[in-house]
């Protein structure tokens, strides 16, 4: 995986280089935005509400047991908006997503179509890569944010019903406004678009250099969501490192 | 001809000439182009035969650009495809031996494609230019299918329709008739030679398909292992005496069957 990354970020430059074409490829970027979010959004809250639900399961019990229930709102709130929500819609996002343009340009790689838009000076940069990164790009963070109110509310939901924390929905939403500031939700926006490119880069690098038949492309697909995956956990963990100075 | 002429029967502005200089190519170690030269004339119709594995779709690929060479050349009008702008200055295209046409798009998107992401045309020329093109080469009533609801000599059909949309100055075929059946094969031949006459646009025609080759071919290389054997016309082709070349040409499928009955 390392060794491609050279190449990833020469493809990452280029498609900055290629922006003042964005105008111009609007249209591959719409579809590429209903793509994104007709695929993923309701998987995206299906998943926050579990998310936001577990920790409050696992939290709500042992906090409630030392007098501490009004807390969970604010541990509710924090780690969904900042870290679990952008982590696990970005995994989710590399899985759905990245794998359907590591497939979709690998194919278009190993059938010669990207061969074919080359001998007609049309730059694949501009042409497949553009739009894709920048719908990822966008589309993430506000799948992102979905996610966080969404698995607010599911914490809020276990906070109420579960018989061993059973605080009112309002006691919980107090706390969690809080301790939560807008800061710490944009804090997650920022992570989210930095996995965005991440995801639209690698899946994209990946595709790009596909070779072989279908065996090939469901390698690239393979690695594709893989590299996606590990590079998010790591950059997370310095990325964090990075916005808790700024916070200070 | 002015920018708007888009009309098949139109005559292409000009067509170029081809030379390839020294050419060479290795794939890791394994060497597929040792050595090429040969030059094409304006509106010739060129052929490089061989059997398969030779080198012939690697080297179309060098002419139009998406392989760089390790060492020699290739110019166009005299000028080198290296250089910096010259590939944009010419009008090449080449049908792929697939086809290559983007899956996700319809036809006459296909065949618009150059001119909508060129931004050359209005919306309504282009699916005007697009159309006759399509009807040019005989395909009508398959403009919104999508390539995989296509036969093989329909897709290549498109390709070429395709290419004749950017009103190219050099055609590039890479084995138009593997995969067809006769009938198919011989319609796509005189595809060729029509839009030679049609349009006098120079073409190079990579193939092992005698018939074809024969039947279309101002001049003929053979290529063999990366090199070419000879050069000439399908006459000396056809007496040349060296014995990869008898024997490609001869050679006919034989049986038994005839001594049972």
């Amino acid at each position: 995986m390392f060794e491609n990354i050279g190449e990833m970020l020469v493809l990452l430059w280029r498609t900055v280089q290629a922006l003042p074409k964005l105008f111009r490829q609007r249209q591959k970027i719409y579809d590429q935005l209903f793509e994104i979010g007709n695929a993923s959004l309701l998987m995206a809250c299906v998943l926050a509400l579990f998310i936001g639900g577990v920790i409050a399961l696992q939290t709500g019990p042992v906090l409630t047991q030392r007098g501490l229930s009004s807390a969970i709102g604010g541990l509710v709130g924090l780690s969904v908006c900042k870290e679990l929500a952008p982590v696990m819609m970005a995994v989710l996002i590399a899985g759905r997503i990245g794998s359907a343009m590591a497939a979709e340009i690998g194919s278009m790689r190993v059938y010669q179509e990207i061969d074919a838009l080359r001998t007609m000076n049309i730059n694949p940069i501009h042409y497949l890569v553009l739009p894709r990164i920048v719908a990822i790009t966008i589309s993430l963070p506000i799948l992102v944010l979905f996610a966080v109110l969404v698995g607010w509310f599911g914490g809020g939901l276990v906070a109420v019903l579960n018989e061993k924390i059973g605080i009112s929905f309002q006691s919980f939403f107090v706390n969690l406004r809080l301790v939560v500031e807008l800061k710490d939700v944009l804090n997650g926006l920022i992570k989210s678009a930095v996995f965005a490119i991440v995801i639209g880069t690698v899946c994209c690098h990946q595709g790009m250099v596909t070779i072989g038949g279908p065996r090939g492309i469901g390698r690239s697909v393979t690695k594709a969501v893989v590299n996606s995956i590990v590079l998010i956990l790591i950059l997370d963990y310095f990325l964090t490192r990075l916005l808790l100075y700024f916070d200070k | 001809m002015s920018p708007d002429d888009n009309s098949p029967s139109a005559v292409s502005t000009q067509s170029v000439d081809v030379r390839v200089e020294g050419l060479r190519k290795s794939y890791t170690g394994n060497a597929v182009l040792k050595g090429i030269d040969f030059e094409v004339a304006r509106g010739e119709t060129f052929v490089i035969m061989g059997p398969s594995g030779s080198g012939k779709s690697v080297l179309l690929k060098h002419i139009i650009g998406l392989e760089p060479p390790d060492e020699g050349r290739i110019l166009i009008d005299g000028e080198s495809i290296q250089d910096p702008g010259v590939m944009d200055k010419y009008r090449l295209a080449l049908v792929f031996q697939s086809g290559a046409l983007l899956n996700s798009l319809t036809v006459l998107e296909n065949v618009g494609l150059y001119l909508t992401e060129h931004r050359l045309k209005s919306p309504q020329e282009i699916i005007r230019i697009a159309t006759e093109k399509l009807d040019f080469l005989g395909l009508k009533n398959v403009r919104d299918r999508y390539p995989s609801e296509l036969s093989g000599g329909m897709k290549k059909r498109v390709a070429i329709a395709r290419a004749l949309v950017i009103d190219p100055q050099l055609i590039l075929y890479d084995e138009p008739t593997s995969e067809l059946d006769p009938l198919s094969a011989v319609v796509i031949g005189e595809e060729i030679l029509s839009l030679k006459e049609r349009i006098q646009v120079t073409s190079v025609v990579v193939t092992h398909d005698r018939d074809l080759a024969f039947g279309i071919a101002d001049r003929i290389a053979f290529l063999h292992e990366g090199q070419l054997l000879t050069v000439g016309t399908v006459e000396d082709l056809k007496h040349h005496a060296h014995p990869v070349i008898h024997r490609f040409i001869n050679i006919d499928f034989q049986t038994n069957h005839s001594s049972d009955s």
